[in-house]
This record gives C-alpha cells, structure tokens and sequence, in this order.
C-alpha cells in the first residue's frame, strides 16, 4: 500500500510537470505578451520598459527557470491588474469556491445516491422514471441556464433567496455559510447529481443480483440490512471515483455559476483575468486548478485502494 | 420416519420477456429428519428453482410461485413456507434452513470480512453482541477445518483458497444450527481431493449436530456415496425417487436408466459427468402437455405422446413418473 501511494506521489509530481510546463509554454505562443497586455497607445520604450520589468527580454529558458522555481514555492508573480501576488488572490477567494463546490456535492450526495438507490431496487416504478428524468436533465440541462431561471423564479418572485453575491455569518469567529449559497450551489450540483443517480441506480440493479446478495438473504439477514450492508456497500467502490472526479470539477470553480451569481470565487477571479489579460494570473489560476484535480485523483485512488479489499498493490 | 419437509405440486415460472418459462410443473418430495437426500438431473432441470422457491429466494419477477405447499415441520407444528411473509421466512433462512451454494468465490461478499458474514447471521437470528458474535465465528471456521481460524475470520473471501473458502460457506450456513442444510452442487467447482474432503465435512456436520441434508449434484458417483435416497429431476418435474440402492440397482425410469448408462463401466476411467445423453431437453417456453422425455425415449408409445405421466409406486419408497417403468418384473 505505501509502494502504492508513494508511486502514485511520483505520479502525480510529474503530471505537474507537465502541466506547468502547458501553462508556461501556453503564453509563449501568444507571441509577444507584452503587447498583449500594455495599451495601444504606448510608445516603444514603455514596452521595453514593461517587458525589462517582467522578464520577458530574458532568453525562454532562463525565464522558464524562474517560473518552475517561483511555482513550487507557490509564486506566480504579481497579478498586473491587483498589483499582489496572484497566489494570495487565489488563496483569497478559495474559501467562497469551497464554500460553493462542497454545497453542490453535498445536495448532489444527498439528492442523488438515495434517489438512485430507490430507483435501481424498483426498477419501473414512479422513483425510477424520476431518477432517469434527472440523470438526462442534469446532463443536458447547461447550469447557467437553469441559474436564471432560478433566479427568476425563487429570487426575483418569490424572495427566497438573494439575487446574488454571498452573505456569510460569522459565530466564534467561524465563517459559516447562509442561504445566499443555495440556489448556486443548486445549479452547480445538478451535473454531478444526474451523474450520481445514473451510477447508483444502475450499480444497484447490477449487485442486487449478484449471488452474494443472495446469500445475504439466505442467511435471514432483513431486507433494510441487505440494501446497506451488502448492496449499498458494493456500489459506494464505484461511486468514490464519481465523486471524487466530480469534486475536483466543482472545485476548479464554475465560470458560469460564479459570473450569474456575482459569487466571489475562483471562477469569478478567472474570468475576470482573461477579461484583463492579467497573465500572471490566469497562469496561477490554471495551475492551481491543475493541481486540486490531480490531488484529488491521487486521493480517490487511495480511497479506492482502501475501500476494496481486492485491491492491493 | 418423521417427516422434516413436503412439497407438493410445486409450480414455478418465469415471466419473461420472451414469454412463460414453466421452470417447475408440479414437483413433489419430501425429506426425513436425519437423511440426505440427493438430487439429481442435467442442467436446467428445475434443481435450484426447487431449492430456491422454498425460501423466497428467486427474483420476482420474473419469477412467480403458482401453486404447490412447501410443509417445514418445525417444533411448533407444521409451516407452509410458500404462504410465510417476509419476517417469516427471514427466520427460516439461515436459522431452520442453511444454504450452501455452489461458488463461493461469488456467493460471499468480496467486501466484507468472512468472520463479519459469519457473524451477521449470528447476530440476526440469535440476537448475538457483534463481539460474541465474532468469537463464535471464529469458533464455527475451527469446527469446519480451517486452520488459524482467529486470523482467518478477518480475512476477506478472495484471500481464501477454493477450498477454504467452500468451508467458511458451510461454516455460514450451519452457524445458527438449521434442521436442514440445501448444498446446490458444492464441491462442483472443487478439484478432486478438496471435493472430497468438502463431503466428509459436511456428512460429519450432518450427524454431529443431527441435522438433514438435500445434495443437489450432477455427480451420481457422489449421490452413490453419500445419499439415503435420490430423486432424479428432468424438465421441471420429479421424474424418480428411490433409495439409493434401488436407483442404481433397480432403475425404473427410461431417463435414469439413460443417465446410469452414462456412467463409466467399473474400473474405466474417467468422470460421472452427465453430459453424455443424446438429445437435448424440452424447451421450457412451452407449456407441457404430454412426457417430456418422449422424444428421447427408446421405449415411448402412444400414451406417452398425450398424457403427462404422473409419479406412482413401483415398491415402497420408490415412485417413478413413467408409463411404462422398468419394473422387477421385467419391462412394462
Ligand atoms: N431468472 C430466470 N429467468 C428465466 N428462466 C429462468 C431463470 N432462472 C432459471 N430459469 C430457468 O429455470 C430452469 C431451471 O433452472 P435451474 O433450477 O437453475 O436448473 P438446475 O437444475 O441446473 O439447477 C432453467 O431452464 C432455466 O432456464
Ligand atoms: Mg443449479
């Protein structure tokens, strides 16, 4: 099991590489930067100037160095726009992300697996013509979509909820979150939930013919006890790499979601980088997303590792 | 002899998609207290629907019981099984009756600890704390043979050698003491040597703890060693039931004769392997209106084109579902 993990480590070390070296490369190949960045207007010395400034005179390798090197200390340079370092913007909004991400996998958890749980034991009945509806709604339906008329419905009618922006409430200096999450959260969750039913549903109509399942019933073991300990057990191996894909998704922040709602997240400082050609920033931004799904990965494969017994490296 | 089980005009079907599956049209047998009752007969013969009816175990649908009583003679007067609801059966699963199915590998939780299978029976039909639950499992996989018993409770099935692991299925189903243990063909994924220690260990179990046993087999050379007496299945119906000598030695059914034939002669070698009768069974779509064995029978007349045969006596204990059975008085 160490083995494992330590190769996986290695694994994800280089994935990393790889990664950085796309995000680098990737501003390389829109030319010359510097014009990108600085105005129209600007005389020829200013550009000079700008690129002296940040490094851009310098030969690729040598700047491709100070890149690798800055980003394993988590040093993505100076966001142009903020004028502060890119990862301490990021750091700043991560907790709105978070706040966000762990809302829409939570309903999904909790909407989907019970729902598709239900489904796939009465296969034909009301619950699973529901749980098909939302596995092909939820991967069709676009998010942004169903955002507005949300929105529309919940905030602009009925008042639930606040058209946007996130309140938080803070108890024994605790930053919890209000309802101002929700419709959110919601709309992100949905994708993931279609996804979550549509596994549980049919990992549960495959494993309840399994014959260990009916062993379980030959032993007298009761119905609800059979669902949990012997079916329910068995699809949740599935389900850790769902959730684990999913969480990573939802982590890397939602453009779309996050622009709607005015939510002030990881998606949001994205979108508002590209808009700025703030480069120092989007470089950051899509590498730290990089590294959250392949972390995530890495500990999925564990939790995999441990959650099936068959399994063993 | 007191009677521990009677079926009678057990019918079972399959509503599928492709239309009625008469998997058992009408099937009849009884067990003693104490005897092994082998049960025989080529695959797809109705042998695990058989079992499976009597404790609710088949899927429904597709499958539906249509007919028959399944009497369980328990120490509180007699049970139909087919008519007990839920809760009911639930008691008679796993602490009257055992199961010992025939893949192990399949039939137990890949993630779930043996010891903690074992266990969860315990726990449900004898209200065990999980702690004494598990020393008893440890104890049960000791009493069946399985060496280092208290390491080998944590270990999960596919740690376990084919074997082993058929012995910790024998542990889980005699674990809440049944009446009657039903072993759907246990030793046929089994090589040779390991079959044969599965079968001392199960006829030790039987008598040690005074328990019946119905041994559905395709091997007739295991019936021949270990059954009190044998029914013989074909197509969904009981076709013959004897004692074991007077199957082998006084067949009185054209298909047992067939199977018997099948046999290597004395001193050949080879497997008692079924596979070698010509013809292929009915199909069970259809609903039967006549002998099922008519087409591939040497000795079939007229009748036996319009009637379905049923079972009669041809001496005490012995039945044979056939018109025109073999009889000591020479044929027909
Ligand atoms: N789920 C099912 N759906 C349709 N037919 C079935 C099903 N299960 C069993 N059968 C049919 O019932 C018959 C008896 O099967 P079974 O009792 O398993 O035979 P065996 O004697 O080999 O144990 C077979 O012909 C099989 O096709
Ligand atoms: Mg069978």
């Amino acid at each position: 099991m160490q083995r494992y993990i330590l190769s996986r480590l290695i694994q994800s070390v280089f994935i990393l590489f790889g990664v950085l070296l796309i995000v680098f490369f990737m501003l390389q190949l829109t030319g010359d930067p510097v014009s990108l960045m600085i105005s129209r207007h600007a005389t020829p010395e200013d550009v000079e100037a700008l690129r002296e400034e940040l490094g851009f005179n310098r030969p690729v390798a040598v700047q491709f160095g100070s890149f690798i090197a800055g980003a394993v200390t988590g040093d993505f340079g100076k966001s142009l726009r903020h004028k502060q370092p890119a990862m301490d913007l990021i750091l700043s909004r991560l907790p709105a992300t978070i706040e966000l991400a762990a809302t829409a996998l939570l309903l999904s958890l909790v909407l989907g697996i019970p729902l598709g749980l239900v489904a796939g034991s009465n296969p034909g009945s009301f619950w699973d013509l529901l749980s098909r509806g939302t596995g092909l709604l939820g991967q069709t339906i676009p998010n942004f979509w169903l955002a507005l008329i949300l929105v529309l419905v919940f905030s602009v009618h009925l008042g639930w909820f606040p058209t946007f922006g996130r309140d938080t409430w803070t108890v024994l200096g605790l930053t919890l979150p209000t309802r101002s999450v929700l419709l959110p959260a919601f709309s992100l969750s949905l994708f993931t939930m279609g996804q979550l039913v549509r596994f549980t549903r049919s990992a549960v109509m495959e494993i309840r013919s399994e014959d260990y399942v009916r062993t379980a019933y030959s032993k007298g073991i009761a119905h609800r006890k059979v669902y949990i300990r012997h079916i329910l057990r068995n699809a949740a191996i599935p389900l850790i790499s769902i959730v684990g894909v999913q969480f990573g998704y939802l982590l890397s922040g939602s453009i779309y979601i996050e622009t709607i709602f005015s939510w002030p997240g990881l998606g949001n400082l994205l979108a508002e980088s590209i808009g700025n050609r703030d480069f120092a920033l989007v470089q950051a931004i899509a590498f730290f997303s990089s590294f959250v799904v392949v972390f995530l990965n890495l500990l999925t494969d564990i939790a995999y590792a441990l959650a099936d017994p068959r399994i063993r490296y | 002899m007191d009677k521990i089980l009677e079926v009678t005009d057990l019918i079972t079907r399959f509503h599928t998609f492709d239309g009625v599956v008469h998997a058992l049209s009408g099937v009849s047998f009884h067990l003693y207290r104490g005897e092994t009752l082998g049960v025989v007969g080529e695959s797809g013969s109705g042998k695990s629907v058989t079992m499976m009816s009597l404790l609710h175990l088949l899927a429904a649908p597709p499958a539906r019981i249509e007919g028959g009583r399944a009497l369980y003679f328990g120490d509180n007067g007699p049970l139909d099984l087919l008519g007990l609801d839920t809760a009911g059966i639930s008691r008679i699963r796993g602490g009257r009756m055992g199961f010992i199915f025939q893949d192990a590998l399949s039939a137990l939780n890949p993630v779930m600890t043996v010891g903690r299978q074992i266990s969860e029976t315990l726990v449900e039909h004898l209200g065990m704390t999980t702690a004494r639950a598990w020393n008893r499992s440890v104890q049960l996989l000791d009493y069946v043979g399985i060496p280092e018993p208290g390491k080998r409770a944590a270990a999960y099935p596919h740690q376990f050698s084919g074997g082993m692991r058929q012995r910790a299925m024998i542990a889980l189903a005699i674990a809440c003491q049944p009446r009657v243990i039903i072993a759907d063909e246990p030793t046929t994924a089994l090589d040779v040597t390991v079959q044969a220690q599965i079968i001392d260990l199960v006829l030790r179990l039987k008598s040690e703890m005074n328990m019946s046993v119905i041994w559905i087999t395709h091997d007739l050379g295991v019936v021949a060693g270990i059954a009190d007496r044998v029914m013989v299945m074909y197509a969904g119906t009981v076709v013959e039931t004897a004692p074991v000598d007077d199957l082998f030695y006084r067949p009185a059914h054209p298909y047992t004769i067939k199977l018997l034939g099948a046999l290597p002669k004395i001193g050949q070698a080879g497997n008692y392997r079924l596979e070698s009768i010509d013809g292929t069974p009915p199909d069970l779509l259809e609903k039967p209106s006549h002998c099922q064995f008519v087409w591939r029978c040497d000795h079939a007349g007229d009748r036996c084109w319009q009637d379905i045969p049923q079972n009669r006596e041809i001496s005490p204990g012995h039945q044979a579902a056939c018109f025109f059975p073999f009889t000591d008085k020479g044929v027909r």
